[in-house]
């Protein structure tokens, strides 16, 4: 019994997304007493490798560096994971809940003829994982009966193991074969002043409390100083401050930052139903009795007008 | 080129849907039913192919109990030239389709299957994938563009932080995210001819796939609610928690 | 612009009973004679059933006269009535059982079913598919097609795909002209087009205004040890009296472990400080309801007016090329507070009526008048004369001098004379600052809730950008007039919350229209003072989606 994490990364960077998925291994390993190892698929990686071999609790780095691989193209990919995990009798296979991770796991799964469990967000046994349906709205237990496990993490769900403190060794693989069904042609970041919406690390969203759609701006250079992508309630939508896009809530966008930061928003349920997955959510609202908070973890009772210049200049 | 467009009841996304109070399941008694979201674009992408000429025919499949009929007449409605329904009352997992999937893309001699990303009950964004392992295709999932040309189709992909641009040999598998496309609506005129097309029927067992479950769910429950937190008195003083969640 | 047209024999407008019955009895009679027809029945609701929410206690009457064998069927009437308890609600605390003798014979439910009307629907629907119905749900009657001789010729769908601005999108479809021989509106209480051909053809000319109540309704799932399923419990009293306004409250045990509970609250309130959301969410705490609800979970929510005028305000049904049908007129039997077996007894009577037209070759669009004869000569004219006095009594001379009235005439003796009662519920409204303010208690969350909160569990959607479906004819007057002389109303009214009055940062106020969070019940359309809102469709689909309702 073996447990493999399949590492993010770009070829020079290992994406923290790893660490949070490296946890979840842990917790496995910590109940099935078996080790983790953390496989770096990639071209020209080496700058990963080292990266890789300092997270904490892992085994061994398995590396292959090959250029059929070097944009993670799932069709070359999954083969060579597929006869890995057979190989080295892995029973645990795990990616990062990310569009990377969710683009391979079910191909080798597949390839294995094993069910995979997706965005998993806890482990309660070896083959007992929760994960999340209806877009969170209920949280499944399920039991696998497959011998192999290939799972996806959500890294919202765990915290991230240290990335510095590790000493794996380093493992060559095989090369992996080009299997010519698809190719790279271009990738680009898009780019934006602001991130979007629904992949950006941190939330900043006005409500009718904003009272014009010009009082934004003070949310806009918040944005700025943090990288936040900034959002809205319906409320404010309604009521024309801003444009639908930037609508957070049950008929807008779901949004699950790391950080989500609610200013003159009331909290009506509409709202939380888009927002309620992030992971710290703050609110700053001058009246007490707004039901925002009580689900914010970070409540500030105060007049947004003079917070938002303040959180400007102190940020 | 015959494009293959898979289509998955689920209860409509207006409805608020809520764990039984045995926690077996959610209850979906007398909720709306609809076609995924995802699927609905599915469908659009298909049918903007055959008005392109790209394609000569758009077949729609699913895979389900009779019900999911309904799903598959609207595909019809929205253009799609017949469907095919794989009879099966068993509970359906993502793997158990991308079998069925596979034997129909075989039988059908299919040049492209769209799919979903995901449906919007399960969540699992599995199936496009599993389908395409298993025929040996290569797959083009979250793809916000599709254009056909030179024998291959080339997907622009929502991918974290940006867009990725890739060349697949057809036949290939795509799988739909929401900016694609904006799918039309079926006009009446449509949908009265849909519920004349026949329907083509088949079993899972007469597709000699075995369809059943991997996964057992043991229970279903709501997600914990979110608990108040922490009063802080300051702008500073929030910065400084902030510091320590990890998060600024 | 030249529409695109489809003919039909009949084009009914509303997926209810009413609609439903007609579909169905027509298609039976044509059926058992050989003869073909074409039926088409347009929704608004995205699917049949979405739109609709009642109590509901089912009379299987005129279900037993459409569907004999419905048990067979599987009629969704599953719960029968088994205990029947009357209360008077004296203040937030205390309560009276009222004993049966002394409730009006019409209050009796025994041999009655507790069930969803919309799952009622959903079956009916069925039905009529299987007879050869052609269904569509999410397709929205905007406009009546008038022929050039003035009778009605069919309705005209809605535009899908228009922008804020009216402005066609990308995923434009223009609506469609669907022509008929006879066309059937059958819209449910205050539907648009209804009132448009009550206005147009003078249909109420001579009868009493129509008056209305509102319905809020919710949905609980119990502990199974508080669930007696067939318990009907109905009552009136507090919390309207405390504002001297009228109305009743329902809860009824059903299956699985639910219940429903609601309020009626009748709109000739004076009161402008009154908020029938707020008088229900009130009313959950008296210790009646709350000893059902405590340790429950509210699973959904949903609010309808209701048309309770009864015979008296009963409006001509027949016009050229159209009939009028169910709550769309105003059948509802308020003493029953029953609205299903009539609605689809006036749908019955109406397909008798059109069958033999429709095969008699001719071109349609004649002015069935009579439908008046045969409605005359049904149970369904009987019942309604019967309890014609019910809601004028209760509107004159209050609850408990009303409801004796009722009890005597009901159970002892039929009254020679016809209570009038003359004054529209939007006139009732007195001055503000002329009444007592109210003062509702914060909801608790346990039994009581926000609005915001409620309307989520309607499963209320809208496309977003769409023109507005809730039209001042002059936008001044929510804030020149509605404002200073009543505290704007519709900001109480309201049970989805749609109307607001904001202030804009910079000591001015502007009138807020959520429109979409409106749930079809039709409230702003009636209580309006000014009879300034005027309710039509959104693009078809929007609106709530009741399950189980």
């Amino acid at each position: 019994m073996s447990i493999l994490v399949i590492a993010e990364h770009d070829n020079n960077q290992l994406k923290s997304a790893t660490a949070n998925t490296v946890a979840a291994a842990q917790k496995l390993s910590a109940l099935m007493g078996s080790s983790v190892d953390l496989a770096v698929l990639g071209q020209d990686c080496q700058s990963v490798v080292t990266q890789a071999s300092s997270v904490e609790g892992i085994d061994n780095v398995l590396v292959a560096d090959s250029a059929a691989v070097a944009h993670q193209l799932p069709e070359n990919l999954a083969p060579f994971l597929a006869d890995l995990v057979q190989q080295k009798a892995i029973t645990h296979v795990l990616f990062c809940s990310t569009a990377q991770g969710k683009n391979v796991a079910p191909r080798v799964a597949a390839l294995l003829d094993v069910a995979q469990i997706s965005e998993v967000t806890d482990i309660i046994d070896e083959a007992t994982f929760i994960r999340p349906t209806y877009a969170g709205n209920a949280l499944a237990k399920v039991k696998t009966s497959d011998p192999i496990k290939v799972l996806t993490i959500r890294s919202t769900a765990f915290d991230g193991v240290d990335m510095t403190s590790g000493a794996a060794s380093v493992v060559a693989l095989s090369d992996v074969k080009d299997q010519e069904l698809s190719r790279f042609i271009t990738e680009s970041v898009v780019e934006s002043d602001r991130p979007e919406l629904t992949s950006a690390r941190v939330v900043i969203s006005g409500g009718r409390g904003m009272q014009n759609g010009e009082n934004f701006s003070l949310l806009e250079s918040v944005a700025d100083k943090i990288g936040a992508a900034v959002g809205a309630s319906r409320a404010a939508v309604d009521a024309g401050y801003v444009s639908n896009d930037m609508q957070v809530g049950q008929t807008g966008k779901i949004v699950a930052p790391d950080l989500y930061i609610a200013v003159g928003i009331s909290g009506a349920i509409q709202h939380l139903a888009g927002m309620k997955e992030s992971k710290v959510i703050v609110a700053i609202n001058n009246d007490e009795e707004a039901p925002i908070f009580n689900v914010a973890d970070l409540s500030l009772h105060a007049d947004l007008f003079e917070a938002l210049p303040e959180l400007e200049k102190t940020l | 080129m015959k494009v293959l467009v898979a289509v998955k009841r689920v209860v409509d996304a207006s409805v608020q849907v809520r764990v039984k109070a045995d926690k077996t399941a959610v209850d979906l008694a007398n909720v709306k039913m609809s076609m995924n979201p995802f699927c609905e674009i599915a469908v659009e992408e298909a049918i903007r192919l055959k008005e392109s000429g790209i394609a000569e025919e758009v077949i729609v499949v699913s895979a389900g109990e009779d019900a999911c009929q309904e799903q598959l007449r609207a595909g019809l409605a929205l253009g799609a030239d017949r469907a095919i329904h794989i009879q099966s009352d068993a509970e359906l997992q993502p793997l158990a389709v991308a079998k069925l999937l596979h034997k129909v893309v075989d039988q059908e001699n299919i040049g492209l299957v769209i799919l979903g990303k995901q449906s919007i009950d399960g969540d699992n964004n599995q199936t496009g994938q599993m389908l395409a392992a298993l025929a040996g295709m290569p797959q083009g999932t979250f793809a916000s563009n599709v254009v056909i040309e030179n024998g291959e189709a080339v997907v622009t992909r929502e991918v974290d932080g940006g867009l990725q641009q890739i060349g697949l040999k057809l036949p290939a598998v795509v799988t739909t995210d929401l900016r694609l496309n904006e799918p039309r609506y079926a006009s009446l005129p449509n949908i009265m001819k849909a519920k004349r097309k026949p329907v083509a029927q088949i079993t899972a067992e007469e597709l000699g796939v075995d369809v059943a479950p991997r996964l057992s769910t043991l229970e279903v429950n709501d997600p914990p609610a979110r608990a108040s937190g922490k009063r802080v008195g300051s702008v500073v003083e929030l910065i400084d928690a902030l510091k320590v969640e990890g998060v600024l | 612009m030249q529409r695109e047209q489809m003919e039909f024999d009949v084009v009914i407008v509303g997926a209810g009973p009413a609609g439903l019955s007609t579909a169905c009895r027509l298609m039976q009679q044509a059926n058992e004679a050989g003869k073909e027809l074409s039926i088409c029945v347009v929704e608004k609701g995205a699917e049949v059933g979405a739109h609709i929410l009642s109590g509901a206690i089912i009379e299987p009457r005129a279900l037993n006269e459409l569907f004999p064998n419905w048990e067979e069927l599987g009629a969704p009437l599953s719960v029968p009535v088994t205990e029947d308890q009357i209360y008077f609600l004296r203040d937030s605390e205390k309560s009276i059982k009222v004993s049966n003798i002394m409730t009006p014979k019409s209050m009796h439910n025994h041999g009655n079913y507790i069930a969803s009307v919309g799952n009622l629907c959903r079956w009916l629907a069925e039905q009529a598919e299987n007879l050869g119905v052609e269904i569509f749900p999410g397709f929205a009657a905007d406009r009546i097609v008038y022929g050039e001789d003035g009778r009605v010729a069919g309705i005209s769908t809605g535009d899908m795909g228009l922008d804020s601005e009216g402005k066609p999108k990308a995923n434009y479809m223009a609506g469609m002209d669907l022509l008929a021989k006879y066309t059937i509106f059958s819209e449910g209480c205050r539907g648009h087009l209804g009132k448009e051909l009550i206005a147009k053809f003078d249909l109420d000319d001579g009868v009493d205004p129509q008056h209305y109540g509102l319905g809020i309704k919710e949905l609980w799932e119990i502990p199974n040890e508080l669930h007696q399923p067939g318990l009907v419990l109905h009552g009136t009293g507090w919390p309207l009296s405390d504002s001297a306004s009228t109305g009743g409250f329902f809860l009824y045990h059903t299956d699985n472990n639910q219940i429903v509970v609601g309020l009626i609250t009748d709109l000739n309130y004076s009161n402008p400080h009154v908020s029938p959301y707020d008088e229900f969410q009130r009313m959950k705490h008296h210790p009646l309801i709350s000893k059902y609800l405590s340790g429950g979970k509210r699973i959904s929510y949903g609010a309808r007016a209701i048309a309770k005028g009864g015979l008296n305000s009963l409006p001509k049904m027949t016009m050229p090329g159209a009939l009028l049908l169910g709550c769309d007129a105003g059948t509802l039997n308020f003493s029953k507070i029953k609205g299903t077996h009539t609605a689809m007894k006036s749908g019955i009577l109406a397909a008798d009526v059109l069958f033999p037209e429709l095969i008699s070759q001719g071109n349609g669009g004649l002015d069935l008048v009579q439908y008046k004869e045969v409605f005359k000569q049904s149970w369904l004219h009987d019942e309604l004369f019967k309890s014609r006095n019910f809601g004028a009594a209760l509107h004159k001379y209050g609850t408990l001098v009303g409801g004796a009235l009722n009890v005597i005439e009901q159970n002892i003796v039929s009254f020679p004379f016809t209570l009038h009662d003359t004054a529209p519920d939007y006139a009732c409204l007195k001055p503000a600052d002329e009444c007592k303010s109210i003062n509702y208690p914060k909801p608790d969350g346990l039994l009581s809730f926000d609005k915001p909160s409620s309307v989520f569990l309607s499963n209320t959607y809208h496309e977003e950008d769409q023109p507005c479906h809730l039209k001042l004819k002059d936008g001044d007057v929510p804030l020149s007039n509605n404002l200073p002389v009543f505290n704007e109303p519709a900001q109480r009214y309201c049970p989805a919350g749609v109307y607001e009055v904001l202030d804009d940062g910079n000591g001015a106020k502007r009138f807020q229209i959520n429109s979409q969070n409106c749930v079809h019940c039709k409230t702003c359309d009636i209580k309006d003072p000014a009879q300034n809102i005027t309710w039509t469709v959104p693009e078809g689909a929007g609106g709530p989606s009741y399950p189980n309702m």
